[in-house]
C-alpha cells in the first residue's frame, strides 16, 4: 500500500486534478448554469456583444453591396483569381478544428482535460465553419444558385462535376458543419435538460424544455447516449482529418507550383489544429477570468493547450521546411523559381519572413516554462500564432499564383476595402455569436464535468458479496488509490475476469 | 391512489447507493425497473441488466448506405447519365470519387447514430409520469433516483414499498401516473 501511495504522489504530479476547489454535483451544476440562469448579465457583455455586433454590421454591408454589384469589389484578378476569399476560408475552416479535435480526438484518447473545454471549443467550430462558408459562397457570384452544387435531377439536365476538389470541398464542409452541430447539440442535451429544471423564469424553461426534448437522466437513455456520442466520436475524427486534407486538395491537386505538393494534407491538418488551439487559448483565457471558471478550466488546461500548439506547430514548421526542400531538390525550374521568389527574391518576401516570425519563432518560447506556465504570455502567443496562420495562406494563395508560368501575366495584389470588411465583419460575426452563445448556453459540459468529481465514482465495496478472492480485492483498492480522476475504464477492466456479470445480460 | 400510480420512486445521494439499491433489486427480481442519475454511471447497466443496444450496428449500416449511395450517385451521374471526359481520366475514376462517398458514409453514420439515439430513448418526449415527482428536478442536477413500475409483474404497493425504503432511499415517492 505504500507503493501505492507513492505512485499517487507520482499520479498527482503527472496529472494533476481536472476540476480545482471543493465542488458537489449541486455545486457545478450551479456555478455553470447560474451563468445563463441567474447572474445578472455583467455590463462587460453589453460592452463585448455591442461591438462584436457593430463590427459584424461591416459583413452585412460588404454582403449586401457584393450582391448587388458583384465579386469585382475584391481585389482580386487575374492571375491572382483566389485571394482574401480563399484565405480566410482556409483560415476560418482550420480554426474550427480544434473544436472537432478537442471534443473527438482526445474523447477516444482518453483525455479528461477535454471536459470542461469541449464545449465552447464545439462552439467555435460551429461559428467559424459558418463564417468559412460564407467566403466561397459568395465567391461564386451568384449565391442564390449556390444550390446548384448539389447533386439534384433538373432541368437543366446538368450534374457537378465530381472529380473537381471545388466539389469535395462542398461535400467536406458541408458534412463538417453538419456533424459539428449534431454532435454540439447531443453534448448539449443532459445540460439543456438541467437548465429547464433549474430555470425560473417560464419562457427560458420552455425553451430548454423544447431543445431537451423531455430528457430525464434515464440508464437506459444514458447507456444510448454514451454509445451515440462514442461513436460521433469515432466518426468525427476521420472528419476533421478529412476535411483539412481536402481543402488542401484544393490546392494540390492543382498544377501551380507552391501548390502542386504531397505534404500539402497532413500539414494543412497540423496547421489547422496550430490555429484552432490558438484561438481556443484566445477565447477561454479571457471567458474563465471574467465568468469565474478558473475552478474547471485550470491552469493545466492552459499549459495542455500550450503544449498541443507547440506540437503541432513544430510540425507546421516542418511542412515549411520541407516546401523548401522540395523546392530546391526537385530540380525542376519552375519550382526552384517559386520558391526562391517567396523567401528573397519576390516583392511579398517579407509576408513569408513575418509568418516564420509568428509561427516558427514566436512558438520556440513555449519550451520554457516560464512562457507557457504564464496566462499572459500563451494569449500574446496565440494571438500572434493566429496571425502567423492568416500569413501562411496568403503566402501560399498570393506568391504562388502572382509570378504564373507566362512573366506577361504577372501582377500584383492588394485587397480592396471590401476585402478588409469582409474579413472584419466575419470576426465580428464570430464573436457575436459567441457572446450569444455564453449568454444563453452553457459554456461547459455540465454533466462531464459532475463525471470528474471523485463522488462520482462508484465504490466498489458494495460489490463485496460477489469477490471471492483476494487478489481481486487489492488490485481494486489499487487502482482506486491511484486514480483520483475517473479512470472508470482501467477499474471495469481489472473487474471484469472475476465478475459475474455476464449472467445478467443473458450471453 | 395505489390503482393510479405509475410506480415506485425511490431517491439517493451517491451513484454507489444508487447501484447498491439497483443490484438488490435486480437480484429480488424486479424487471420493469430503471434508475435516473445526473451523469452516465457505467455499473448501473449491469445492475439493471441493461442490454447492449443495437445502435452500433444501425450505425454501420448507416456508414454503408453512406458509402453506397455515394459511390452509386457518382457513377449515375459521370459513367451513366452524362458521360464526359475530364482531364482524360476514365469515366469511373474512382479516387477522385473517394472524397464524396466518403463524407457521405461519415453524414448518414452520423445521422444514424443521432436519430437512432434520439428514436430508440423514446425522445421527444416532453411527459413523463416521474417529472410529476416534484423532487425529481434534483435528477439532473444531484440527486438519483430507481424507479420500479407498477407493470412489474413481482409489484405490490405495500410490499414493493417497503422493499424499496430497506434499501437505504432517502425517501420513496409515488409516482402519479
Amino acid at each position: 500500500m505504500q507503493n501505492a501511495e507513492e505512485l499517487r504522489a507520482i499520479r498527482q504530479r503527472l496529472q494533476p486534478p481536472m476540476v480545482e476547489g471543493e465542488h458537489t454535483f449541486g455545486s457545478v451544476s450551479d456555478k455553470i448554469g447560474d451563468l445563463t440562469l441567474k447572474k445578472k448579465t455583467p455590463f462587460h457583455w453589453f460592452i463585448g456583444l455591442g461591438i462584436s455586433f457593430l463590427i459584424a454590421q461591416l459583413l452585412l454591408f460588404t454582403v449586401v453591396y457584393l450582391v448587388v454589384t458583384g465579386i469585382g469589389i475584391w481585389g482580386n484578378n487575374q492571375p491572382i483569381g483566389w485571394a482574401f476569399d480563399i484565405i480566410n476560408f482556409v483560415w476560418w475552416i482550420g480554426i474550427g478544428h480544434a473544436g472537432t479535435l478537442i471534443s473527438a480526438i482526445l474523447l477516444l484518447l482518453n483525455q479528461k482535460w477535454r471536459t470542461s473545454i469541449n464545449r465552447f471549443a464545439e462552439a467555435m467550430t460551429l461559428f467559424a465553419v459558418a463564417c468559412a462558408g460564407l467566403f466561397p459562397l459568395l465567391h461564386t457570384g451568384r449565391p442564390w444558385l449556390a444550390y446548384w452544387l448539389f447533386p439534384y435531377p433538373n432541368t437543366m439536365g446538368m450534374w457537378p462535376q465530381f472529380r473537381s476538389p471545388l466539389m469535395w470541398d462542398v461535400f467536406a464542409v458541408s458534412t463538417y458543419a453538419t456533424v459539428s452541430a449534431l454532435f454540439w447539440y447531443v453534448g448539449l442535451i443532459p445540460d439543456l435538460a438541467t437548465l429547464r429544471d433549474r430555470a425560473k423564469n417560464k419562457y427560458f424553461k420552455v425553451v430548454y424544455g423544447l431543445l431537451a426534448m423531455g430528457w430525464r437522466g434515464s440508464a437506459r437513455h444514458w447507456h444510448r447516449y454514451e454509445i451515440a456520442y462514442l461513436l460521433l466520436a469515432g466518426l468525427s475524427t476521420p472528419l476533421v482529418l478529412s476535411v483539412h486534407s481536402i481543402v488542401s486538395f484544393d490546392f494540390s491537386v492543382a498544377q501551380l507550383p507552391g501548390w502542386h505538393a504531397t505534404i500539402f494534407p497532413p500539414y494543412f491538418v497540423a496547421g489547422a489544429i496550430f490555429a484552432g488551439f490558438a484561438m481556443v487559448l484566445i477565447l477561454c483565457i479571457p471567458l474563465r477570468k471574467w465568468y469565474g471558471m478558473e475552478d474547471f478550466i485550470t491552469h493545466t488546461h492552459l499549459v495542455l493547450m500550450g503544449k498541443v500548439m507547440l506540437a503541432t506547430g513544430l510540425i507546421v514548421v516542418y511542412g515549411y521546411a520541407m516546401e523548401a526542400f522540395f523546392g530546391w531538390y526537385s530540380a525542376n525550374e519552375y519550382e526552384y523559381f517559386m520558391i526562391k521568389n517567396r523567401i528573397w527574391a519576390g516583392p511579398y518576401w517579407w509576408f513569408y519572413w513575418l509568418l516564420i516570425l509568428c509561427n516558427g519563432l514566436s512558438i520556440q518560447l513555449l519550451w520554457f516554462k516560464r512562457f507557457r506556465e504564464s496566462t499572459f504570455w500563451l494569449f500574446v502567443i496565440s494571438i500572434i500564432v493566429s496571425i502567423g496562420m492568416w500569413l501562411e495562406r496568403f503566402v501560399i494563395i498570393v506568391t504562388s499564383l502572382h509570378r504564373d508560368f507566362l512573366p506577361s501575366s504577372w501582377s500584383m495584389y492588394s485587397p480592396t476595402i471590401f476585402d478588409i470588411t469582409m474579413f472584419a465583419g466575419t470576426i465580428g460575426f464570430f464573436f457575436t455569436l459567441i457572446y450569444l452563445f455564453v449568454r444563453f448556453l452553457p459554456i461547459i459540459s455540465i454533466f462531464e464535468v459532475r463525471t470528474l468529481l471523485p463522488d462520482a465514482q462508484v465504490a466498489h465495496g458494495h460489490h463485496g458479496a460477489h469477490d471471492g478472492d483476494d487478489v481481486h480485492g487489492e488490485s481494486q483498492n489499487f487502482t482506486e488509490g491511484v486514480n483520483e480522476s475517473t479512470d472508470r475504464e482501467s477499474k471495469r477492466e481489472l473487474e471484469t475476469p472475476t465478475d459475474d456479470r455476464g449472467k445478467y445480460h443473458g450471453k | 391512489m395505489k390503482e393510479n400510480i405509475y410506480g415506485l420512486l425511490a431517491e439517493f445521494d451517491t451513484p454507489t447507493q444508487l447501484v447498491a439499491a439497483a443490484e438488490k433489486v435486480r437480484d429480488a427480481g424486479y424487471k420493469r425497473t430503471d434508475a435516473f442519475s445526473p451523469f452516465p454511471i457505467h455499473e448501473i447497466d449491469e445492475a439493471l441488466g441493461i442490454k447492449r443496444s443495437i445502435l452500433p450496428f444501425m450505425v454501420l449500416g448507416g456508414g454503408i448506405v453512406g458509402l453506397a449511395s455515394g459511390i452509386a450517385l457518382q457513377w449515375f451521374v459521370h459513367v451513366y447519365d452524362y458521360p464526359i471526359i475530364v482531364g482524360g481520366r476514365p469515366y469511373f475514376s474512382l479516387p477522385s470519387f473517394i472524397p464524396p462517398s466518403y463524407e457521405l458514409t461519415i453524414l448518414l453514420a452520423a445521422f444514424t447514430a443521432v436519430f437512432g439515439m434520439i428514436l430508440l430513448n423514446g425522445l421527444p418526449q416532453p411527459y413523463h409520469p416521474v417529472f410529476n415527482v416534484p423532487r425529481f428536478a434534483l435528477a439532473t442536477r444531484e440527486k438519483f433516483f430507481l424507479l420500479i413500475e407498477r407493470r412489474d409483474p413481482k409489484f405490490d404497493y405495500g410490499e414493493t414499498r417497503s422493499f424499496m425504503q430497506s434499501l437505504n432511499a432517502q425517501e420513496v415517492f409515488d409516482v402519479e401516473e
